[in-house]
């Protein structure tokens, strides 16, 4: 192997690697915010919503569950213009995630709801609260609370996944190392920063959303 | 300029999902092998069998299966050997799913009692035989139903492969789409052949789930 490596001349990119750093960042923040929101209100469908939404919801998960994350990037970016819905790379790309990131997370928190005890709910409704006030003040967080560390590890792996929408041309980190590989032809230079630093970003994250779910979950008050 | 049938879309991309169904079995099968090592050194006595496997396994899940192509792909090539894209292909696939089932399956090791090992122990065995005629055994009856939804992420990982030059479901919808000028039918279409492909094994993994949370609930 006569090959030497150098990761000096790196420096030359830096503000396409911080750029596309920024990018990732940035999507899996719209991702996660939106796409836990509607995994929420996706979750509440399926377990006390309206029954004639149930299906359609139903069919909405297993559809995004059971495809492949490309090709609903492509389906969004290629395919909607045909119906008049013109979209920019990072549009779709962020809505590409938040569909995505959207499906899992409701079948998450619904496992969470689920494994609410009755008496919650009872206990609701004998505060003459109405089912949808038992839901956003008595078994909501406690649920998501439940579910918490499983929440944070799909989080995680979205992002990750996040990495193939460099394929319709959003500027996200993967983007950045194709573009130096494609200037320098020092293609593992470039792939073995950049993987170093999702893995450096995956663990962020997992620290940030730990700090979240400690702040807003109640904790036991120490005695 | 040659008009397309549905039908003629349709054929192409069949063809092309034999493609996804062989690498999605190679890549289950192998890393299946490599995971059932990752999962002795997991759980092994010496601790830097236990440290290493851990640091692979974080690795592995801890960066994207994009860029563990990209690195199979070019990073092959520095050492002399020229990498055709279904060899870095199915490289990269393997050690991707090896962490992830060796993982699930420490889960299912773990889940079984510690009374088993002190029983079997007790009788003297040995590690390996503890292993073979009484934990994994038992483990494997868990470990069925996470196993075969993880099938379900080789097979949606296959399509990252597409990105590489490997001609499979997703890259024939792009070819198919650059012929046609039709991405909404197209990638509609390989969007429904995927399902097809993974719905099964979503919901045989959960029927298998609710079957065995049943078996226990009676004992």
């Amino acid at each position: 192997m006569n090959y030497h490596f150098e990761f000096g001349w790196l420096f030359e990119y830096y503000p396409q690697i911080v750029k596309g750093i920024a990018i990732t960042i940035q999507l899996i923040a719209v991702g996660a915010i939106a796409g836990i929101s509607l995994g929420i209100v996706c979750a509440w469908v399926r377990a006390l919503g309206p029954p004639w939404l149930k299906p359609v919801v139903a069919a909405y998960v297993e559809l995004i569950r059971n495809t492949p994350f490309l090709i609903q990037l492509f389906f969004i970016f290629f395919g909607l213009p045909s119906l008049g819905l013109q979209l920019s790379e990072l549009e779709a790309a962020n809505i590409a995630m938040v569909v995505n990131l959207g499906a899992y997370s409701s079948e998450i928190i619904r496992a969470g709801i689920q494994a609410t005890p009755r008496g919650q709910f009872e206990a609701g409704a004998s505060l003459a609260m109405t089912p949808f006030e038992t839901f956003r003040h008595v078994v909501l967080i406690p649920s998501l609370q439940r579910i918490w560390p499983a929440l944070s590890s799909q989080v995680v792996i979205v992002m990750l996944g996040s990495a193939v929408v460099s394929q319709i041309a959003a500027e996200d980190l993967t983007f950045a190392a194709n573009f130096i590989q494609s200037r320098t032809f020092r293609a593992f230079e470039a792939y073995f920063v950049s993987t170093a630093v999702y893995l450096l970003l995956a663990i962020l994250l997992r620290q940030v959303l730990g700090m979240v779910g400690w702040l807003i979950f109640p904790r036991r008050a120490a005695r | 300029m040659i008009e397309f049938t549905i039908w003629d879309i349709l054929r192409n991309l069949l063809l092309a999902t034999r493609w996804t169904l062989l690498l999605s079995l190679v890549s289950f099968v192998g890393g299946g092998v490599v995971g059932l090592v990752l999962l002795f050194l997991r759980i092994s006595r010496r601790r830097w069998a236990r440290a290493v496997a851990k640091y692979y396994i974080e690795l592995f899940q801890g960066t994207p299966l994009l860029m563990q192509l990209f690195i199979a792909f070019f990073g092959l090539g520095l050492f002399g050997i020229d990498v055709p894209a279904w060899l870095a292909a199915g490289v990269a696939l393997i050690l991707w799913s090896a962490a992830f089932l060796g993982e699930i399956w420490r889960g299912c090791v773990e889940a079984i009692a510690m009374g088993q090992w002190e029983a079997s122990a007790s009788l003297g065995m040995g590690r390996l035989q503890q292993m073979r005629y009484v934990i994994l055994p038992q483990a494997m009856r868990i470990a069925v139903p996470p196993t075969v939804g993880f099938s379900v992420q080789v097979i949606k990982g296959t399509a990252l492969t597409s990105i590489i030059g490997f001609v499979e479901l997703s890259k024939a919808g792009t070819v198919v789409t650059n012929a046609t000028f039709q991405p909404f039918t197209v990638y509609g279409l390989v969007a429904l052949i995927y399902f097809a492909l993974c719905w099964p094994l979503s919901k045989s993994s959960q029927i298998l789930e609710r079957k065995l949370n049943v078996a226990h609930r009676n004992h």
